[in-house]
């Protein structure tokens, strides 16, 4: 049992799943403020986490690698929205998808193997020095309640998680502003927005660009413990971020944090569950895993199905589907 | 013409009533708001109308929108074609004709949500400003507010919040002075008190926390409407205000469109119910496969009996009341078939909602 709880934990706060929560919080932007289908993000994650490695291998400092990639993910942005935010929404959802797909068959060229490591990625020692440099606990290990990680480990936790509640923080002041007001009304009705004077292109083209931001610092963070992975950031990640955010409570601000950590404690519940108390010869390790999934994708639809709304999301704000 | 003087009355203040005991001539008249506006006087208005020619797309005194060359093609139909058309600033005018006369696609293409076919030829300015070839948001920035014929009320989001989308100029609808409170609480502050005005106007006050998409259907008529006049237009189009709403509301909005014009507002509205064509408008424009075919001062447009006849149904203004009529066979079978057309219709537009 003791097992169960501290992976439960340890997936609860792994700098992973902060990762997870700042995409999740761009998606919300998306869809649930401003109601654009984007099945794209981890293709803004992709691509951020490529501009920052890139930039950093080529020997820019950590602030302008981080730039650099947001500068990407804004042009990503853009191009993506100038044909498709004028079109119905179910558009944006097969560009971001496509496009997605495409930043992610790029980087894994054979051709571009110098630059993005190809199909094998970049690993992560050759952009993360920056970024532990700045640690200020040197070295060795510190143990903290159960968990005993390395300085730099705990490093990047905490910087993950700053930079998490940094983004609530602000997503809390722009959705409670006159701005925020906007993004809800296009969400609803671009018609009625037009009439009343307002430029609903420019609006979604803001939250689309800010949305795939908030996707890019994810996806900095996603790679900053492990490696860029081109295959490893496919539609699969852009569907766990959709789970986390619907689980939590789409157009609720702290929906995505709740969300993700719901989502990888629960998924870490089912998964040393099963390894823990169902014998090998019925299911095996790897077994689990895939059983771990298949629960999320139930999950998933059983939450969409009965509480669309998500944990901790407004019930009032989904119970009128015009 | 009897059936109209309980319309004549006047429901919501006692100073109107008081003005205007009876008659069909609405009797609209608020001395206060004559001396701000002479055309809140009905005889003023009656006036500077009568001499107005009765032929269509006729020249006004002064005119607010004026419409050149409008042309609509929906493959080999044309929705409309209007060659010439003014409306005169600050009265109201009707804008009637039978289903599927182009109304409403006229007011799409003036109000930028749809595109003329017609392409360079088609001109309007309102105010003195081209508004050809502007999109929809453009043209409510001008000053000219339109509503829908299904109502969009933005269902999950509050009434207020409904209403503030209404209001113009908000520093902080700007995304990077959005993060910083104090550069747009002052309007906000302002806006707000605004709203809450007009929705005490509106008889909304209590219901501005609930979301818009738990009002009634007559009650989102009242927002849409409150919400367009956030932002003061110079001119208001309202496509259907009547359309599903009970006669007590009615009555009201009748009212608040008249305040309306009082206070200078052009107003320009579709609406089929001919009694409250005739109660509350000072110019009457009709529209039959997609062309303006009569205008004129209410009585004169329906005293035109090939008007009636073949635009608004020959049975129009039939009192179904009328015992006498029953002896008449034929009359009572039209008027069945009538109203089985007419429920059909109604039956159809709830499968399709």
């Amino acid at each position: 049992m003791g097992d169960i709880l501290y992976t439960m934990l340890q997936d609860a706060i792994s700098p992973l799943t902060a990762a997870y929560v700042i995409a999740a919080i761009g998606l919300n932007i998306h869809f649930g403020f401003t109601g654009l289908l984007n099945m794209g993000q981890a293709g803004f994650m992709l691509m951020g986490a490529y501009g920052f490695a890139i930039s950093t291998v080529e020997g820019a400092p950590l602030w302008l690698a981080v730039l650099i990639a947001l500068g990407a993910v804004t042009v990503f942005a853009l191009l993506l929205g100038v044909p498709t935010l004028k079109l119905r929404g179910d558009y944006l959802a097969i560009v971001t998808i496509s496009a997605a797909e495409i930043v992610r068959f790029v980087g894994r060229n054979s051709l571009l193997t110098e630059v993005t490591g190809g199909s094998g990625g970049i690993p992560g020692n050759d952009y993360r020095s920056s970024f532990t440099d700045l640690s200020p606990f040197g070295d060795g290990r510190t143990q903290i309640g159960p968990f005993d990680y390395l300085n730099s480990n705990w490093w990047l936790h905490l910087v993950a998680w700053a930079v998490v509640f940094a983004c609530l923080g602000l997503v809390a002041l722009l959705v409670r502003s006159p701005w925020g007001r906007l993004l809800r009304g296009v969400r609803e009705d671009e018609d009625a927005m037009r009439s009343l004077g307002k430029n609903v292109y420019a609006v979604k083209m803001q939250a689309l660009v800010l949305g795939g931001l908030f996707g890019a610092v994810g996806g900095i963070i996603y790679v900053l413990p492990s490696s860029v992975q081109p295959d490893g950031m496919g539609r699969q990640l852009t569907f766990f971020i959709w789970t986390a955010l619907l689980l939590g409570g789409a157009a609720a601000i702290f929906g995505p944090l709740l969300g993700s950590i719901l989502f990888f404690a629960a998924r870490a519940l089912v998964q040393t569950g099963a390894d823990t108390f169902v014998p090998s010869s019925i299911m095996s390790s790897a077994q689990t895993e895939q059983f771990a999934w298949i629960v999320v994708g139930i999950a998933l639809m059983l939450l969409v199905i009965f509480r669309p709304q998500g944990v901790i999301g407004n019930k009032r704000e989904l119970r009128f589907n015009a | 013409m009897p059936e109209q003087t309980d319309l004549g009355q006047e429901p919501q203040s006692g100073a109107e009533a008081a003005a205007s005991p009876t008659g069909p001539d609405r009797a609209h008249v608020d001395t206060a708001a004559v001396e701000a506006n002479p055309l809140a006087d009905p005889t003023e208005r009656k006036r500077l109308m009568g001499t107005v020619d009765t032929t269509p797309g006729v020249a006004k005194p002064d005119a607010v929108l004026k419409v050149d060359n409008v042309r609509r093609d929906f493959g080999g139909i044309t929705a409309v074609n209007v060659d010439h058309l003014e409306v005169q600033r600050g009265i109201i005018t009707a804008l009637i004709g039978p289903n599927g006369a182009g109304k409403t696609t006229f007011f799409n293409l003036i109000t930028g949500f749809d595109k003329p076919s017609s392409g360079r030829d088609a001109k309007w300015s309102f105010d003195g400003r081209s508004l050809g070839r502007t999109n929809a948001s453009a043209v409510a920035k001008a000053g000219m507010v339109r509503t829908f014929q299904l109502t969009k009320s933005l269902s999950r989001m509050t009434v207020m919040d409904n209403m503030l989308l209404g209001a113009p100029q908000q520093p902080g609808e700007r995304l990077a002075l959005s993060l910083l409170r104090p550069l747009w609480s002052k309007r906000e502050g302002e806006i707000r008190g605004k709203a809450e005005e007009l929705l005490a106007r509106f008889k909304l006050l209590e219901k501005k926390d609930d979301y818009a998409g738990s009002l009634s259907g007559g009650q989102r008529k009242l927002l849409e409407m409150a919400r367009a006049l956030m932002s003061d237009p110079r001119m208001i189009m309202l496509d259907e205000p009547m359309a599903g709403v009970n006669p007590a509301l009615t009555q009201s909005l009748l009212g608040h469109i008249q305040t309306l014009r009082d206070e200078g507002t052009t107003v320009l509205f579709v609406e089929h119910d001919m009694h409250m064509v005739r109660h509350i408008s000072d110019w009457v424009v009709v529209m039959a496969e997609g062309k303006v075919v009569a205008e004129g001062p209410a009585d004169t447009v329906m005293a035109d009996k090939a008007v009636i006849d073949a635009y608004l149904g020959a049975h129009h203004d039939t009192d179904l009341g009328d015992d006498a009529l029953l002896e008449d066979d034929s009359v009572v079978a039209e008027l069945e078939a009538e109203a089985e057309a007419a429920e059909a219709a109604e039956k159809e537009k709830e499968g399709q909602r």
